[in-house]
């Protein structure tokens, strides 16, 4: 079997300082998305453990792999989580979640967590979809727009061609910045279209660089025209998968002429982080009952 | 007086050979990585064929997305006007031409003497082209031509929700998975596309007859759906993928 060149790496953190038995409130957030699975467990509202991993075939075992994984080591079993909240597009399929709340939402209130109150825009750019949220200081979303009906400008489009290229999409964003001058962008949308006009660069004598470079700065102006739609407003936070290719990054930054915020945390654990939250709200308002 | 249609496609390129209004030769070579070099190659393929040399041919109008690589042609038309004519030739009744190609697809609207009334065209997208059949065929691991026999055989309908051909791919996956049979996979993608293209069909208005060109009308699944979506019969030409040219080879001869 070819080498697998879309395959990212998987990963799982817990907080080095922290002891879940010191906790009031245990809860956590499954995001089920098409091509990843996050779990993600606060103690107290704080961030204590996460997994980040390829969605299987099912959603329903993806979400317990996710959450197994994340408590793996800690000694938490799932009865010692009060609450959980399942997200992401196989929301309704996270079989120990107690309800099942948008990813717009939970990406805009875990972005609020994450980059602080002063975000005003989130992009999240994830497997197979794309949105542009406009929120609050408190992380509500005022407004958002999506796509989830095109591979171009999504995840799964920039593994299509990392596979072609037989670059590790690990390496896709820094290898797009190899080029001493910046070609032109592919002129396809669509990505199966992309594929075949790339391959004719190639046959061209094009770099595998400045094949990346072209199609990097085509998703970057596709994204571009979705957030000018939703209106960009400062600050600026890119979540999701693609929030860590700097090659799509830096070209988004330039052509918006805006910088995004710097992550402190792993990108893609925004929407799980959003409903960890959404789940100790939860909580603490059936306590005051 | 002998007139030379080329239609120089996506994926191959088709030249059709015409003496005072009849064809009497044609050929069709896969569109290779340098397009002039295919062109030739189909040129005097079609001109051997007929038993005539370059020096016979009295005028060339070149059609098609790579129309501009023919460059031994004195004249170039649109892939529209193209097909409107030779849709025309063939059936005078024909008010609507719908041609689905490797990369694109084109709703036509026409008049009895082959003027174009209106039109649409997908050139942005593959999930209304044949690109679309192509990627799923190599997904289920069938060849293409057995696509359209294939999801003849289908008894079920099974609703695929994807329209991006990159997220259709990973949904047949899916259904892979779950044990779906492949005929009603493969049917499943013929009523995709087609339910693409009859909604750029309904932009232009759907008019009696209609005719499907293209190489993609070769798959008889995807007329089936076509047919089925539309809700009436749709005319086939003999050979479909030959149409353009052929338009071009009319606009050759002064028609």
């Amino acid at each position: 079997m070819s080498k697998e060149f879309w395959r990212w790496t998987e990963s799982r953190w817990t907080a080095p300082d922290k002891d879940w038995r010191n906790g009031k409130i245990i809860t956590a957030g499954a995001d089920v998305g098409s091509v990843s699975s996050q779990a993600v467990i606060m103690v107290n509202g704080e961030l204590y453990a996460y997994s980040n991993m390829r969605t299987g075939s099912d959603s329903p075992n993806s979400a317990m792999n996710a959450i197994n994984w994340a408590m793996e080591g800690t000694g938490l079993t799932l009865d010692n989580i009060h609450y959980t909240v399942g997200t992401g597009y196989g929301r309704v399929n996270v079989p120990f979640a107690q309800r099942a709340i948008t990813e717009i939402a939970c990406h805009a209130r875990g972005a609020n967590f994450m980059y602080g109150s002063t975000v005003r825009t989130v992009l999240d750019m994830g497997g197979q979809d794309c949105k542009a949220i406009r929120c609050d200081d408190k992380g509500k979303v005022i407004n958002f727009l999506m796509n989830d009906k095109c591979a171009a400008g999504t995840g799964r489009g920039m593994e299509v061609f990392a596979d072609l290229l037989g670059v590790s999409i690990n390496d896709v964003g820094e290898f797009s910045l190899k080029v001493a001058e910046e070609p032109p962008p592919v002129s396809s949308t669509c990505v199966v279209f992309a594929k075949s006009e790339a391959s004719g660069l190639l046959r061209q004598g094009w770099s595998k660089e400045k094949v990346l470079a072209a199609y990097s700065s085509a998703m970057a102006h596709r994204i571009c025209t979705l957030l000018e739609r939703v209106g960009l407003e400062k600050e600026f936070a890119i979540t999701g998968g693609i929030a860590k290719n700097i090659g799509v990054v830096t070209r988004l930054e330039k052509e918006l002429g805006i910088k995004a915020l710097i992550p402190k945390y792993d990108t893609q654990i925004a929407g799980g982080i959003g409903a960890a939250l959404f789940a100790k709200a939860i909580v603490e308002k059936e306590k005051k009952k | 007086m002998v007139a030379v249609g080329i239609d120089c496609g996506a994926k191959t390129v088709k030249v059709v050979l015409m003496k005072d209004g009849q064809i009497i030769g044609k050929s069709l070579v896969m569109a290779g990585i340098d397009t002039k070099v295919s062109v030739k190659e189909a040129f005097d393929e079609a001109l051997q064929k007929a038993g005539l040399t370059r020096n016979d041919v009295d005028n060339i109008v070149a059609t098609g997305a790579g129309k501009k690589e023919a460059i031994f042609t004195k004249d170039i038309i649109t892939e529209v006007a193209a097909a409107a004519k030779g849709a025309i030739y063939l059936n005078p009744a024909v008010r609507t031409v719908v041609d689905v190609g490797a990369e694109e697809g084109r709703a036509i609207k026409v008049d009895e003497s082959s003027k174009v009334v209106d039109f649409a065209i997908n050139e942005k997208c593959a999930a209304g082209a044949g690109a679309f059949t192509e990627a799923m065929a190599r997904a289920l691991e069938v060849k293409i031509e057995e696509m359209g026999p294939l999801s003849m055989k289908s008894t079920q309908v099974v609703p695929m929700n994807a329209q991006c051909a990159v997220f259709a791919e990973s949904e047949l996956v899916t259904l892979v998975h779950s044990k779906v049979p492949k005929p009603d996979m493969a049917r499943a993608i013929h009523d995709a596309i087609a339910d693409r293209i009859i909604s750029m069909v309904r932009r232009v208005g759907i008019e009696k007859e209609i005719m499907l060109i293209g190489g993609v009308a070769h798959n008889i699944g995807f007329v089936d759906s076509m047919s089925r979506g539309l809700a009436m019969e749709v005319v086939i030409p003999e050979a479909p993928e030959f149409v353009g040219a052929l338009g071009a080879a009319l606009a050759a001869g002064g028609k």
